[in-house]
């Protein structure tokens, strides 16, 4: 791969979905885009990268999703699901006891082995949730990606990963040298296609926001702004979860991290401080014409 | 240091396992048969058993039955490791005693997760 054609092709995903490459990045996209270029049936990286300055449009999606990273498995990291049942749960549970519903989402739900972790901590918690209203939306960039979440249907390798043995034969079922996630477990979440470059106002406010190991891929300006839009999606008394290498701190005060809590963030007060005094003030006037 | 007692009657196996439980720094220690292995853990019980099932003279299921009633023997966190991969063998390992099972073929990140959920290595490892 020729520099020249290097620096296209980063300029190339940065503009399709974002993702922000540094310079040394060129054995990613070789392991990445070579056998993507083998399979269209062209000699190399040169001959597609001459075939993108053509926009062929079908080769511009494959090569977007193959190099947008899917590596998941479940219960990837353990600790943010830790927090998920010990910390964030149980707050919500007291907090939406009201209208007993709890909307959840995974901005990267990739194949799927997120959504369904979160989705088998809630069958794990039982009665605590007995009536209650539960979506898990599950959000990713490339269609692929989101049939493979839908199916549910994994390898022996990939359920052998994070995931506890009790939890393999309780949820899921065995076909052959695969194994599919049991229907009502699948039931508990919606998939959908989302580029999170584009606005997502139209998915809804959320009690909690999964939003792991993909911001990590954006530059500093794109991280702010869906940071900033991701804090109009949240409930004021909710979560945000990213993952164990993104942070918050020093991008955005729309969020602030909570100590001993790693990955864990709470949105701040919307109000700007200036505004406080205002409300202050006006509080006295309310009080007064109730008396009246 | 912890220590695993690898059982499996593949040397190849034993080999493999060995090297990716060391560098996990488990001290290992190998037998090749249930009845061996059983040996062992009647003079010392090992923190960890990375258990094949099929195996020559005793196979893994019958040698943790008679581990699990050693003196201390429901200590040892038993991991199975074998290509016995339905649901059913999986069933009867777990209420045999064991605490984790791996279908064969495994690999070092499979080792890594399965002995986590066993609480003998730290949980949460970052692995990006």
């Amino acid at each position: 791969m020729t520099p020249t054609e290097y620096e296209y092709l980063r300029k190339f995903l940065k503009d399709q979905s974002g993702l922000d490459l540094s310079a040394d990045k060129q054995y990613l996209i070789e392991s990445r885009l070579l056998p993507l270029a083998r399979k269209a049936g062209l000699s190399g990286i040169g001959e597609l990268v001459q075939r993108l300055q053509g926009s062929s449009s079908a080769l511009t999606t494959s090569v977007v999703e193959a190099m947008t990273t899917n590596e998941t498995f479940f219960f990837r990291d353990k600790v943010p699901f830790d927090h998920f049942r010990d910390t964030i749960m149980p707050e919500v549970i007291k907090a939406r006891a009201g209208r007993r519903s709890v909307r959840i989402w995974c901005a990267a739900g990739s194949t799927g082995q997120e959504p369904y972790s979160l989705a088998m901590c809630l069958k794990e918690m039982g009665a605590a949730l007995a009536g209650w209203r539960v979506e898990i939306v599950a959000t990713d960039l490339s269609q692929e990606v989101l049939e493979k979440a839908r199916a549910g249907i994994y390898s022996q390798f990939e359920v052998q990963r994070g995931l506890p043995i009790q939890m393999l034969v309780k949820y899921f079922k065995q076909a052959g040298e695969t194994w599919q996630i049991n229907p009502d477990v699948r039931a508990m979440v919606q998939h959908r296609q989302l580029n999170l470059l584009h606005d997502f106002s139209q998915l809804g406010t959320f009690d909690v926001i999964f939003c792991r190991n993909v911001l990590i891929y954006f530059d500093q300006d794109t991280k702010v702004s869906i940071f900033n839009r991701l804090a109009r999606q949240i409930e004021p008394d909710g979560f945000l979860v990213l993952g164990a290498a993104e942070t918050v701190v020093g991008l955005t005060d729309t969020f602030r991290p909570i100590s001993d809590r790693r990955g864990l963030y709470r949105p701040n007060d919307p109000r700007p401080a200036a505004a406080k005094p205002v409300v202050a003030d006006a509080a006295p006037r309310l009080v007064a014409m109730a008396g009246r | 240091m912890k220590t695993c007692l690898v059982v499996d009657d593949s040397s190849v196996i034993r080999k493999i396992a060995r090297r990716i439980l060391e560098n996990l720094e488990f001290e290992v220690t190998e037998a090749e048969d249930g009845s061996q292995a059983l040996q062992i853990c009647q003079r010392q019980l090992p923190d960890a058993v990375l258990l094949d099932w099929n195996m020559p003279v005793m196979d893994g299921f019958e040698f943790m039955g008679h581990m699990r009633r050693l003196p201390g023997g429901d200590q040892p966190k038993v991991v199975f490791c074998t290509t016995e991969n339905n649901v059913a063998h999986i069933a009867q390992a777990l209420s045999g005693g064991a605490n984790e099972y791996i279908m064969k073929p495994f690999d070092k990140d499979i080792i890594a997760d399965k002995f986590a959920e066993v609480g003998l290595l730290p949980a949460g490892h970052d692995l990006v």
